[in-house]
């Protein structure tokens, strides 16, 4: 390859990434301490009480950036995974498996905050939105993908399997939230609707956008450590381990 | 083509030799759905409230039951390998394995439902609604299936993994099916739930040969 173009695929060996990533993880994790305090600090000394939900409603600083991450972190496995079977790179495969934990544990906080808040606000844990139950349907996904993953024991076909696993599944999200959408509005009426008040105040949305963005480090810092172990695990009788990594 | 129906008659006749596996899957369904007024009691208008949903379930799971003998058998003694090898291409290949899953596990339930149906006393209308929309159905589970079967072969836990891997995938199918039947029963049209479910149908009979043999040749590799 020439020198004038640029090398997309540099990173792409885990050999010149294990370095990379063990450079960017303390930036991620000290963005995300710094992000991630200030966002409480505003979602509860800043934000004003609301004027319908009083005190309760502070746990959406924690269950809607939770659930975005949720879904945006499917979507980047789904794009891992789909470069993974085009180039056949094997960094993709372990990023995707990197990144499932993870997102199964913004799903599950995500749904766990969700009770927690609909206990006071609805009077119960759990009611079967179309919100809910798609958000409970991502959940399973994730299960099935880390399930299938570790049940395999060649590492390439694990990220073979779970990568056509992904996409499916990322194409099916839309069908099966439309589906639960159609379904609960069919049966019920709309009974409970998460839609919040018209005007949210400026310092919410804020404080909203800037847990979003802490939860975003956490989850690259969490990863990029998560992959450097993945790769360590794999790479380990090849020579760059002996020679560089180790300490 | 060719490869399609060499298959589907191979399956069929293997199938048939081994009558025992498919009434298995039949009686299942037969069984579970006959637990449920056991389970939830004998009143007439709650089984009838619940029927399209128990029927639909019972469907999802017996074709469950079959999912892991479609594939496993021919890994199992190397003619998968063979299959993989052939000039046929592999897609048209699964595409008549896939039909002859369902002609074996999906169709008795679809024949078997009416029948159930009337223990659930579903009025005689809703029983014809409920075998168009089983009819539309479960074919698209043995397609979607299909693709579970082949991710998950040769692995530890095969059974239980792949209904943790397909069952999210069965909930439109079963949201729609059902809600065709419910609909009917609750005096509304039930066209949109069945024009959905045939998209649907369409879209994965389409698509499902072709990604289970990308994850047949990676099971193989």
């Amino acid at each position: 390859m020439s020198n004038s173009i640029i090398n997309w695929f540099k990173y792409a060996s885990p050999a010149s990434f294990y370095p990379l990533a063990g450079r960017m993880i303390p930036w991620f994790s000290w963005l995300a301490v710094v992000l991630i305090a200030s966002g409480v600090w505003l979602g509860l000394f800043v934000a004003p009480t609301d004027a319908q939900q009083s005190e309760g409603y502070r746990i959406i600083f924690v269950h809607v950036p939770a659930s975005w991450m949720s879904m945006f972190i499917y979507c980047v496995m789904a794009f891992w995974s789909a470069l993974g079977l085009a180039f056949n790179t094997r960094l993709s495969g372990m990023m995707t498996a990197a990144l499932a934990p993870t997102g199964a544990m913004f799903a599950f906080l995500s749904l766990w905050t969700g009770a927690l808040w609909g206990k006071p606000m609805w009077g119960t844990w759990w009611v079967w939105d179309a919100r809910l139950t798609s958000q409970l349907i991502l959940f399973f996904l994730y299960l099935g993908f880390i399930a299938l993953q570790s049940a395999i024991d060649d590492p390439r076909r694990a990220d073979r399997a779970g990568a056509l696993l992904a996409l499916v599944g990322v194409v099916n999200i839309p069908v099966i939230y439309f589906s639960v959408q159609w379904w609960n509005t069919l049966h019920q009426g709309a009974s409970v609707s998460l839609t919040k008040a018209p005007s949210m105040a400026h310092v919410m949305l804020e404080g909203m956008l800037v847990m979003a963005l802490g939860f975003w480090s956490y989850a690259i810092a969490v990863a990029l450590t998560r992959v450097r172990c993945i790769i360590l695990e794999r790479e380990i009788t090849s020579e760059w381990i002996k020679r560089n990594a180790v300490e | 083509m060719n490869g399609f129906v060499m298959a589907l008659r191979r399956d069929m006749v293997l199938a048939l030799r081994h009558k025992s596996e498919w009434l298995t899957a039949l009686f299942f369904f037969v069984i579970v759905t006959n637990l449920l007024p056991l389970g939830v009691g004998p009143e007439a208008s709650l089984l009838r409230k619940i029927a399209p949903g128990v029927l639909w379930i019972g469907a999802l799971l017996s074709t469950l039951l079959g999912l892991p003998r479609l594939f496993a058998p021919d890994h199992a003694d190397g003619t998968l390998e063979q299959m993989a090898l052939s000039p046929i291409p592999l897609p048209w290949l699964v595409a008549g394995k896939i039909v002859a899953h369902w002609l074996v596990c999906g169709l008795p339930v679809v024949l078997m439902a009416p029948l159930l149906g009337l223990q659930f006393d579903l009025p005689v209308r809703s029983l014809g609604l409920l075998v168009v929309s089983l009819m539309l159905g479960t074919p698209l589970l043995s397609a979607i299936g299909a693709l579970g079967a082949a991710l998950t072969l040769g692995l530890r836990g095969g059974g239980a993994l792949l209904s943790l891997l397909i069952l999210p995938l069965y909930i439109p199918a079963l949201i729609f099916g059902a809600g065709a039947v419910e609909a009917d029963l609750a005096g509304i049209s039930a066209q949109g739930h069945l024009s959905l479910l045939g998209a649907i149908l369409v879209v994965s009979v389409f698509f499902s040969p072709w990604v289970t043999s990308m994850a047949l040749r990676i099971a193989l590799e």
